[in-house]
């Protein structure tokens, strides 16, 4: 059974994706469509992590090649696990920007365009996390990619325009280091099989092994967004609309960082550069954290905060123990979840009060108290606050690296400890301020009156703080007046971010995105309480990674692999 | 077969010029970086596959000459990848182009304001006493309402002042 399933999360977003273009111009259909294809993929994927953690790793020959020659897709826990979580998110996403295109129309987010691209984004992650040769995996990162290159850009606006080129330009230098890494693996053993290169790679040269494996840990670096490669990230993520954000901030990173699990335990598991990774990881939280407590926009502290728990999953990874694996994988999924919700409830946040600036939010505790509960919840689960699951992850995380013993490990713990109270911190500060103070603190009462304000200020380099003005300088009715008729005018302009939100500051929520978001805080909660299951398929499948023999196994039937 | 240097000298040459071009402030010279880092790139896949040698093809070569058919399909696909990357680009290209130096003449930003300006200082009147539907943005609850009717006054592109 698992022969005809495995195929299915790759081939039926694809599928999908050429109905919904052909679809394009019945957006009902096309809405029901995309839909129907992402819960079955959702469907597929559980059936395939029951079926996995049941019988243990499975490998699938595409168009019945034999196996060193062919392509294999391999269905292990680990990778079972990544497609149900991928699937369950990318469905929650799907839903909150069918809500936002009900509200919006199609100006800024073209959905004719959207659905389609995102079941290809879709189709590409699943490839990745199934493949089982190095050069499906570039494929597969390609196909997610490209599509994601469409998505960052959707609506061609000149902000969209800028971050995106930085993220295709580093994006497109990422996957050319990968392919030539792939080109030099090649060389060296003869061929791009993974099971079969877990076997052939061991007889190389140490040389040879710490170069192959530290350019194939640049391009997933780079993807992931590990310190020092994580630069672009805050950047370009915060520019796309909030669905788009989401889905990139949940998925995109964590499969650079499942290509980092997958090569790291089944290619190289000398742990050659161990070290590296845990000095790269102690950094990435550290520096990550530090850049969130310093943003005063919603969105790029959310970024930031992305950037730095990339971080904790490398260090379980770097620890290369099983405790330290299992924690790594467990937090991953977390963090797909977490993440995710979070840049969705920062889309809610910015059509409730008209901006994601925390310095000109105010009083949304009492303006929504349904949002205020949604920001709270992941809010607290992303800072490890107990029993929530971003707590069971980050001790099982930090368990793993007391039991390692060794200075840096320790270095580790307290670096996890510290980037949790700050990651407290700088949610805490976005709560007292956007959704604690009373409205009256807030700079304006008048939120959209504030944001027009404030784009009219930016647009001269001298001009005053648009929510000073509209408090206390003397000026005539008139004066004031004309002030705000010039404020609205150039709000209008479509290229300026808060505005177009300040304008519809007042309306209510969309309850499809609210429903969305609900749903995936939800799901979020359930982590917490599923957390003993869980734990228990990550341990297993970190015991699989370790082991490397269930993987290997799969693809080529026999303990010997030719 | 001896082993060739030219291919190598190749790779080497072109990684060279193509990471001197992507670190360019242009977006064209970029993607010609980019260009030649994945033809580069394709060298190194194509000298992989070992010493030169006949055509894979069944039947026309003997098998122990023919070269290496792997990282020949590796190449195809790179290449259709990198193509399909190039003509994203040229489109990001173009578009920014377009944003930045728009052919068609927008609408002035200082005129606009201009315009608004004299439409307030014709008649210097409290807003309070105005008609509810001549009244500027003078009033919060009027503000939604004024800025879908300032987009036809001054004629921003069209969608950007949605209710």
């Amino acid at each position: 059974m698992i022969e005809a399933l495995a195929p299915l999360p790759v081939l039926l977003p694809l599928l999908g994706a050429a109905g919904a273009l052909l679809a394009s111009g019945h957006p009902v259909f096309q809405r029901l469509l995309s839909t129907a294809v992402l819960t079955a993929v959702l469907g597929v994927s559980v059936a395939l992590l029951l079926v996995a953690d049941a019988e243990g790793a499975t490998a699938v020959s595409v168009g019945g090649w034999p196996v060193p020659l062919g392509i294999v897709l391999v269905v292990d826990r680990l990778s079972a696990l990544m497609l149900v979580v991928a699937s369950t998110v990318a469905l929650g996403v799907l839903v909150f920007a069918i809500g936002q295109g009900a509200a919006d129309g199609q100006e800024e987010t073209p959905l004719s365009i959207f659905h389609p691209t995102f079941l290809v984004l879709v189709a590409g992650v699943g490839n990745a996390f199934l493949a089982g040769d190095l050069f499906n995996l570039y494929v597969g990162f390609e196909i997610l990619l490209m599509a994601s290159y469409v998505l960052l850009t959707l609506g061609g606006t000149a902000a969209r325009i800028r971050g995106g080129i930085t993220y295709i330009v580093v994006s497109l230098t990422s996957s050319l280091v990968f392919l030539a890494a792939i080109g030099l693996v090649y060389a060296a053993t003869g061929t791009v099989n993974m099971a079969q290169l877990a076997v052939r790679l061991d007889e190389l040269p140490a040389g040879v092994q710490v170069l192959l494996q530290s350019m194939l840990l640049i391009a997933f670096g780079i993807k992931a967004a590990v310190f020092p490669l994580s630069a672009w990230l805050p950047d370009s993520y915060p520019t796309a609309p909030a669905p788009v954000t989401a889905v990139f901030a949940g998925l995109l990173t964590k499969v650079g960082v499942y290509a980092i699990i997958r090569t790291q335990t089944l290619l190289f598991p000398d742990g050659a550069l161990d070290d590296l990774l845990m000095w790269a990881a102690l950094a990435t939280m550290v520096v990550g954290i530090l850049g969130a407590v310093a943003q005063s926009d919603l969105r790029r502290m959310l970024s930031f905060t992305l950037v730095s728990h990339i971080g904790y999953m490398v260090f379980g990874i770097a620890l290369g123990t099983a405790a330290g694996l299992a924690g790594a994988v467990f937090y991953v999924a977390h963090h797909i979840a977490i993440q995710t919700t979070l840049f969705l409830v920062a889309g809610l946040v910015e059509r409730q009060g008209g901006t994601t600036s925390v310095n000109r939010l105010g009083g949304l505790a009492r303006r929504s108290p349904l949002l205020a509960v949604l920001f709270f919840v992941p809010a607290m689960n992303l800072a490890g606050i107990p029993p929530l699951s971003g707590f069971i992850g980050k001790l099982g995380l930090l368990q793993a690296g007391v039991a390692e013993g060794s200075a840096l490990a320790f270095a580790l713990v307290g670096g996890g400890v510290v980037t949790s109270l700050l990651t407290l911190l700088a949610v805490a500060r976005v709560w007292t301020r956007a959704f604690w103070r009373p409205p009256g603190q807030a700079p304006a009462e008048d939120t959209a009156a504030a944001a027009a304000a404030d784009a009219t200020a930016r647009r001269r380099p001298d001009g005053d703080d648009g929510a000073g003005s509209t408090a206390d300088e003397p000026r005539t009715a008139l004066q004031e007046a004309w002030r705000r008729h010039t404020a609205v005018a150039t709000a209008a302009e479509p290229d300026l971010p808060p505005p177009a939100g300040a304008v519809r500051a007042l309306r209510p929520l969309p309850r499809t995105m609210v429903g969305a978001t609900a749903a995936l805080v939800a799901l979020t909660v359930a982590l917490t309480g599923l957390a003993g299951p869980l734990y228990g398929l990550t341990s297993r499948a970190a015991a699989d990674l370790l082991d490397r023999t269930p993987y290997t196994t799969s693809v080529f039937g026999t303990e010997e692999v030719p | 077969m001896t082993p060739t240097i030219v291919l190598p000298l190749m790779v080497g040459g072109l990684y060279a010029a193509g990471v001197y071009l992507l670190l360019d402030r242009s977006l064209t010279r970029v993607l010609l970086g980019f260009v030649l880092l994945g033809n580069a790139t394709n060298l190194l896949l194509l000298s992989t596959g070992g010493p030169a040698g006949l055509a894979p093809i069944l039947g026309y070569s003997d098998p122990d000459e023919i070269n290496d058919p792997l990282p020949q399909v590796l190449i195809l696909t790179a290449i259709v990848i990198t193509f399909g990357v190039s003509a994203f680009v040229l489109a990001i290209i173009h578009r920014s182009w377009r944003l930045v130096r728009e052919e068609v003449v927008g609408t002035d930003e200082e005129d606009r304001r201009v315009a608004a300006r004299r439409a307030t200082d014709a008649d210097e009147l409290d807003p309070d006493e105005l008609a509810p539907d001549d009244r500027i943005a003078g009033h919060a609850d009027s503000l939604p309402r004024n800025a879908e009717e300032l987009a036809d006054d001054v004629d921003l592109p069209a969608g950007s002042a949605r209710r």
